[in-house]
């Protein structure tokens, strides 16, 4: 068994919550004391039945408002897998929240209302879950109930996500007729719909592949801590301890210490009481090499033969997520893995505009404006590209006078 | 890659060293905070799997109600000696005898929500700047939407409406001085996770976990262990029945559930046929629907 993390890209009108209390509530994944908490609050459909929504509005705010404003994770689990939902706003003015989700996600799930087909908010959506190279991608389109279940309608949406899939380069699309608030073809294949011969939602979560993305021979492991226990029988013990972001370390590999440059081989791979003949991405070791080269937090090891590319000035792909608009005038700092430095906004090159796609010519960025940027950086960063590489060619910008996130990056391109 | 292994229990296990060796290397003050439930003994055991042969680089830190089941401390103490890490401990005892809490009255009474103030004191004494929590986003809604790393600003209080954008796997430690970071490594886990890992770990918990034989009264529909820090009256009818505990808190506020279950595989299988969560035996949550929210924006675990 493994986990499939998936984000669910709607508005609290197509159903997204909707969605997504189904999928638990049909899973059997909603507890009696839940439930009950449930059944005695006020809201409930048209119908007099349950509102399975407030299953995923959790703050208070969100509760009066009746609109999802932050991600919250839910879980569930079957026989075959554990998911991960990250159930994120729909709305223009939470782009930044959509960006956090869909960050972790390897599908992403396109929520389309069957009255009003393939709208500005899909577009919007669809362009995000490209941009943050999400594998996956299954649309679902919901409240077939109120269009008489018709396969023309379902089609028709189909035909037209098509072209705007292609426009974006989108390349594993399923497509599901749905309705989460009866329950069609969510978890149960629907009774409605014979002229559907696809999988339940479910059960195209439970198969979909989730190995992990970077099938790479980039190994990289970006050193987190150094373990030196310094006891009289652990003396000469220096273990770079780490998780792996893709690729392969193996006993006697030879690596490069980046940014130094210098280069050894793996003498010892541990994890806890064990040793390992190698270390996969995804798991974090402890690794030992034979030479005796100073290795500190914020280094990256990676193998001799694949090397990332190294540089101060980078293209990347910029969403800013912060009230306070971007100032190419101060410095931010940026944290790409283990490693932070000082950078600035060299130059912003375009902002798209998530609705229609268009890119044009900005000089300013403010919350939730994506687009592209040249970055340059204090230190070198040894890196690789997002499309490649979404673990060693994602960062994110601090603003050091907040503290705060203000900014996520995917790199594009090396520029020196 | 046919060896490639990886099962999502040693994903989740990975995920959560990462995030601990990230703790030791962004803050200069670190604390493991160690209840004594199966969660933080869970954390101890991620710890020992993130650090060794190395020392912890953080202090547990056991914020102490005075109304702990004894078999708690047992466990505590035992432990500590086993690991041979630095135990702090913060006592909500100390907190009222300084006059900073007042002991609520009442058939309800408990000390859970003083722990708040001498978690915050304790904080500020020892200026820890990051403080891990065994807490799961599975627990309930308002822990569903709060991040890995989340930040408390020196009033200890949890926004949730100024929350940092965590993305991909990097988690932003910044902070201001006076300000401290929650770190929930385990937040991806579910109950049911947990007591899997547990036993896929062979770690040994607190006996009040397993099916035993206690005296009991039913407050508010729930079986509490009846103990002098319970205020019972002529009303409380005292019972013995066999129960555990899903959850460690201290014994005014942690209900049981009658329960056959003395090894770890019944209690998985009860787990997994349960229809009651695990925060549903907790009488803190149940004040009001927003309960926890409350509570974490005043600065609680």
């Amino acid at each position: 068994m493994n986990i499939l993390k998936f984000f669910t890209a709607g508005s609290v009108d197509d159903g997204k919550s909707t969605l997504i209390g189904r999928l638990l509530y049909d899973t059997d994944s909603i507890l009696a004391d839940q439930l009950e908490a449930l059944q005695s609050s006020n809201r409930k459909n048209d119908d007099g039945t349950i509102d399975l929504a407030i299953l995923t509005d959790g703050l208070r705010a969100e509760r009066e408002q009746g609109i999802t404003i932050d991600v919250a994770y839910k879980y569930f689990q079957t026989e075959k897998r554990k998911f991960i939902i990250a159930d994120t706003p729909g709305h223009i003015q939470y782009t930044r929240n959509m960006v956090t989700g869909a960050s972790t996600a390897n599908l992403a799930i396109i929520l389309i209302d069957a009255r009003n087909g393939v709208v500005e908010q899909t577009i919007r959506h669809s362009y995000l879950v490209s941009l943050l190279g999400i594998k996956h991608i299954v649309v679902a389109v919901n409240k077939m109930d109120m269009m008489d279940y018709s396969e023309t309608v379902f089609s028709a949406i189909k035909e037209k996500y098509k072209a705007l899939a292609l426009n974006l380069g989108l390349k594993d699309v399923t497509y599901i007729p749905v309705s989460a608030l009866k329950g069609d073809n969510i978890v149960q294949p629907s009774a409605n719909m014979d002229w559907y011969e696809g999988e339940s939602l479910l059960h195209f979560l439970e198969k979909v592949d989730t190995d992990l993305q970077d099938k790479t021979t980039q190994a990289r492991m970006p050193v987190q801590w150094v373990i030196r226990p310094q006891t009289d029988e652990l003396h000469d013990y220096r273990g770079y301890a780490g998780r792996v972001l893709s690729g392969t370390f193996k006993v006697n590999d030879n690596v490069t210490v980046l940014p130094a440059g210098t280069s050894s081989t793996i003498s010892k791979i541990e994890f806890f009481e064990n040793e390992l003949d190698q270390a996969l991405a995804g798991q974090s070791v402890t690794i030992h090499l034979k030479d005796n080269i100073d290795i500190s937090r914020g280094d990256t090891l990676v193998n001799s033969s694949a090397l990332p590319m190294e540089s101060k000035l980078i293209e990347a792909d910029l969403c800013w997520m912060d009230g306070r608009a971007l100032d190419p005038s101060i410095m931010y700092l940026i944290q790409h893995n283990s490693k932070t430095t000082k950078c600035k906004i060299n130059e912003i090159l375009y902002k798209v505009d998530i609705n229609t796609l268009e890119k044009h010519a900005a000089d300013e960025f403010k919350l939730n404006d994506i687009g592209r940027v040249i970055i340059k950086t204090a230190d070198a960063l040894a890196f690789d590209l997002y499309g490649d590489n979404r673990a060693n060619g994602s960062a994110i910008l601090i603003d050091s006078r907040t503290n705060l996130t203000v900014g996520a990056l995917m790199f594009r391109a090396s520029v020196e | 890659m046919s060896e490639y292994n990886f099962d999502y229990l040693d994903e989740l296990e990975a995920e959560a060293i990462h995030i601990l060796r990230e703790v030791a290397g962004q803050f200069e003050k670190p604390a493991l905070l160690f209840s004594g439930g199966k969660d933080s003994i869970t954390l101890v055991r991620l710890a020992e799997k993130a650090f060794r042969p190395g020392k912890f680089p953080f202090p547990l830190v056991h914020i102490d109600t005075g109304h702990n089941f004894e078999e708690t401390i047992e466990y505590r103490d035992e432990m500590v000696a086993r690991i041979g890490e630095k135990l702090i401990i913060g006592s909500v005892q100390k907190s009222i005898d300084e006059g900073k809490v007042i002991e609520q009255t009442g058939k309800n009474a408990s000390r859970n929500a003083l722990q708040t103030v001498t978690l915050l004191d304790t904080i500020l004494e020892n200026k820890f700047d990051a403080c891990i929590g065994g807490a799961r986003r599975d627990e309930e809604k308002a822990r569903a939407k709060e991040r890995i790393f989340s930040v408390r600003d020196e009033f200890g209080q949890w926004d949730p409406k100024r929350q940092r954008p965590e993305l991909w796997n990097i988690y932003n430690g910044k902070i201001h001085k006076g300000e401290n970071v929650r770190v929930f490594p385990i937040s991806n886990w579910t109950e049911l996770d947990v007591w899997n890992y547990i036993r896929r770990e062979n770690i040994a918990l607190p006996s009040i976990y397993f099916a035993h034989q206690r005296d009991c009264i039913t407050r508010n529909g729930q079986l509490m262990a009846a103990s002098p820090f319970l205020n019972m009256d002529s009303d409380d009818i005292v019972e013995s029945k066999k129960v555990r505990f899903r959850t460690v808190g201290d014994m005014s506020c942690t209900a049981a559930v009658e329960s056959d279950a003395d090894l770890i595989d019944d209690i998985i299988q009860e787990i997994s046929d349960s229809k009651i969560s695990e925060r549903g035996a907790r009488m803190d949550d149940k004040v009001s629907e927003a309960a926890m929210e409350d509570r974490k924006k005043g600065g609680y675990f």
